[in-house]
């Protein structure tokens, strides 16, 4: 199937004794949106680092786009077209807002090697540009975000992804820190990448988010997928108890 | 939702109450104890450190005694440039002291002149090899230095020891290898082209080009953006594609560079290299930079902060010396000083950390 963007076999992470994750099989067609849910600590984002090789995994093929990959880190993945927000946000403190944009693929004036001229002018109003999107409120994005709320952070590294086009995007709890307005600024652009065709994995304990945005839940509980489950057929309470333990996944019961 | 020039979605943004840049602070610090020395000046010498009391220069400062100040401060100076930058990058760095010394013995060998007034030059290292061309001690000065570099920057980048470790592991090595290299002995009489690099006051204009080139360097190239990333949050600069490792060869190569242009501007001012050159030039060093605001645990700083910094310690020195007090009390004081900047450091931190 060549609509598959995304799919992983047996992918497998220990850290020393611990089985973060254990065999997932997941698969993602262009275009589709995917919710991962779980308790915390279930490997979600253990999950994320291993397809975007910030860690690299103990077991299992990772397929993208047709191809088995091994990227040799996030650069390798995100240069391939993966584009993901962590949970950790992988922000620097003392850096303002378009440096932080701009990390690591900084727009320059005048190549020179690593003593290239940064063009400061084209990365600000981009990084304007960016932030309009997620409607969040930064008085100044010249000063270092250090001094910034939680959810201005939030906003900056979402606005960091959908700045850049990629042929995947992955979101680890881009709204757990957001308040009302800025959430809805967010589901926004979720909404904007479905209708302009590019696939989502949204990892999100908000159940109505979900239920409202995505296509399918793949449920994770102690480092396994227990559940796939089409969001038409399924409702949040069904998902509870996929998430507790109380049922799991009729191919999934061997596990 | 109208917005301010660097201001998003509405918020009032009052462009003149915009926070004072940290450097300010270091400025009135300089001036504050250059007060201080003033009015002990006056009251236990009579006469003022830094302004022409009696009429003997044409402008309102004693320039003799400002020139040695800044001359003073000129060769370690150059060494701080390369301090600070591998402290922005949340390193420190152990060895340039002893680079100053290995690369001030090797310069030298290659700067020597055949013949001392009509005789053989009694301290020529090798037979054979004297009256060079100036750029030839200066080269090899400079790729001992980056040799160095790399060593300290490939140990700390790719087998993860400390930065501390790699760098006292090149502190000792290097300074008995410049013990090795002429058995102890000095090394003297280079040539007069080797001998103009350190002669008057070109070692300030050296520290003052030096300072602007990575001034520049440092807030206009994704060199200096990449350096602030990683002090800032080194795991964050990883999973945004930056090459960390690479990086920190880079800088901690351009900070042994540095030593040993130091070098060589000190033992051409000095017209002879001794093994013994630059004990203790990197604490002094890395005292200016924690002077000049710059935060030890990376990520925050600046060249304009270390210049001002360097500024402050040889007003300090200086000031010692002028009012009469042992040598002793000089050293003692270094060390409070360099306690009380980090001391300083940290209480900012934890009020910046207070406030979030
Ligand atoms: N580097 C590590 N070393 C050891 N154990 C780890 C490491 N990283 C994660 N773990 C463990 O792996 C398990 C899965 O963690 P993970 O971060 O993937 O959870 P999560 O599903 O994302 O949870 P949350 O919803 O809280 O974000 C946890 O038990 C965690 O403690
Ligand atoms: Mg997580």
């Amino acid at each position: 199937m060549s609509d598959i963007i995304l799919e992983t076999r047996g992918l497998t992470k220990h850290y020393g004794g611990v089985h973060a994750l254990e065999g997932a099989d997941f698969a993602i067609r262009k275009g589709e949106h995917v919710a991962i849910m779980g308790d915390n600590g279930a490997g979600k984002s253990t999950f994320v680092r291993q397809i975007t090789a910030v860690e690299q995994r103990t077991r299992g093929d990772v397929i993208f786009d047709g191809k088995p990959v091994h990227f040799a880190g996030p650069i390798e993945a995100r240069e391939a077209g993966i584009e993901t927000v962590f949970q950790n946000l992988a922000l620097a403190d003392d850096l303002d807002v378009p440096s932080n944009m701009f990390l690591g693929r900084e727009k320059v004036r005048f190549k020179l090697g690593p003593f290239s001229i940064l063009d400061n002018k084209a990365m600000r109003e981009a990084t304007m540009g960016g932030l309009v999107k997620t409607g969040v409120k930064i008085p100044n994005i010249l000063n270092p975000i250090r001094n910034m709320s939680g959810g201005q952070r939030q906003c900056v590294a979402i606005a960091r992804t959908a700045a850049f086009h990629s042929k995947l995007t992955i979101m680890d709890e881009p709204t757990a820190a957001l308040g009302v307005q800025e959430t809805a600024q967010v589901e926004k652009i979720i909404r904007t990448l479905k209708e302009q065709g590019e696939p989502l994995i949204l990892i999100s304990h908000n159940m109505r988010q979900v239920f409202d945005l995505m296509d399918r839940i793949v449920v994770f509980r102690r480092g396994r997928i227990c559940a796939n489950l089409n969001v038409k057929d399924t409702d949040p309470q069904d998902v509870v108890a996929y998430i507790t333990g109380a049922k799991t996944g009729a191919e999934f019961e061997d596990v | 939702m109208a917005n301010s020039a660097h201001g998003i979605g509405g918020l009032v943004f009052d462009d003149k109450k915009k926070a004072r840049a940290p450097e300010w602070n270091v400025f009135f610090a300089l001036i504050l104890i250059v007060v201080v020395f003033e009015v002990l000046g006056m009251i236990l010498q009579g006469q003022s450190l830094l302004f022409d009391t009696d009429g003997r220069f044409d402008s309102i400062f004693n320039e003799q005694r400002v020139k040695i100040i800044i001359l003073q401060v000129s060769i370690i100076g150059i060494i701080a440039l390369g301090s600070t930058q591998v402290i922005i990058l949340g390193g420190i760095d152990l060895s340039p002291g002893s680079i100053v010394g290995l690369t001030a013995m090797i310069s030298m060998s290659f700067a020597q002149v055949a013949e001392v007034n009509g005789m053989v030059n009694p301290k020529l290292m090798f037979d054979g090899v004297a009256d060079l061309p100036v750029i030839v001690p200066v080269l090899i000065g400079l790729v001992v230095g980056i040799a160095a570099g790399i060593v300290n920057g490939a140990l700390i980048a790719y087998t993860k020891i400390p930065p501390f470790i790699a760098t006292l592991g090149m502190m000792v090595a290097a300074r008995g290898a410049a013990k090795w290299w002429s058995k102890g002995q000095p090394i003297s009489f280079p040539t007069e082209g080797y001998a103009t690099i350190g002669s008057g006051m070109m070692p300030v204009v050296i520290f003052f080009s030096l300072a602007v080139l990575f001034h520049l360097i440092l807030k206009y190239t994704v060199y200096g953006k990449h350096t602030y990333a990683i002090g800032s949050n080194e795991q964050a600069s990883r999973m945004s594609g930056i090459k960390v490792d690479r990086h920190k060869v880079l800088v901690y190569t351009i900070a042994a560079s540095l030593a040993a242009l130091a070098a060589i501007v000190l033992s051409s001012k000095n017209l002879t290299a001794q093994a013994g050159m630059g004990v203790m030039y990197e604490l002094d060093a890395i005292a200016m930079t924690v002077i000049g605001g710059v935060s030890l645990s990376g990520g925050r700083g600046s060249i304009i902060g270390t210049v001002l910094g360097s500024l402050i310690f040889g007003v300090i020195i200086s000031g010692f010396t002028f009012l009469r007090l042992d040598a002793y009390y000089q050293e003692m004081v270094k060390g409070v000083i360099i306690v009380g900047a980090v001391v300083l450091d940290q209480w900012r931190q934890q009020r910046a950390a207070a406030r979030l």
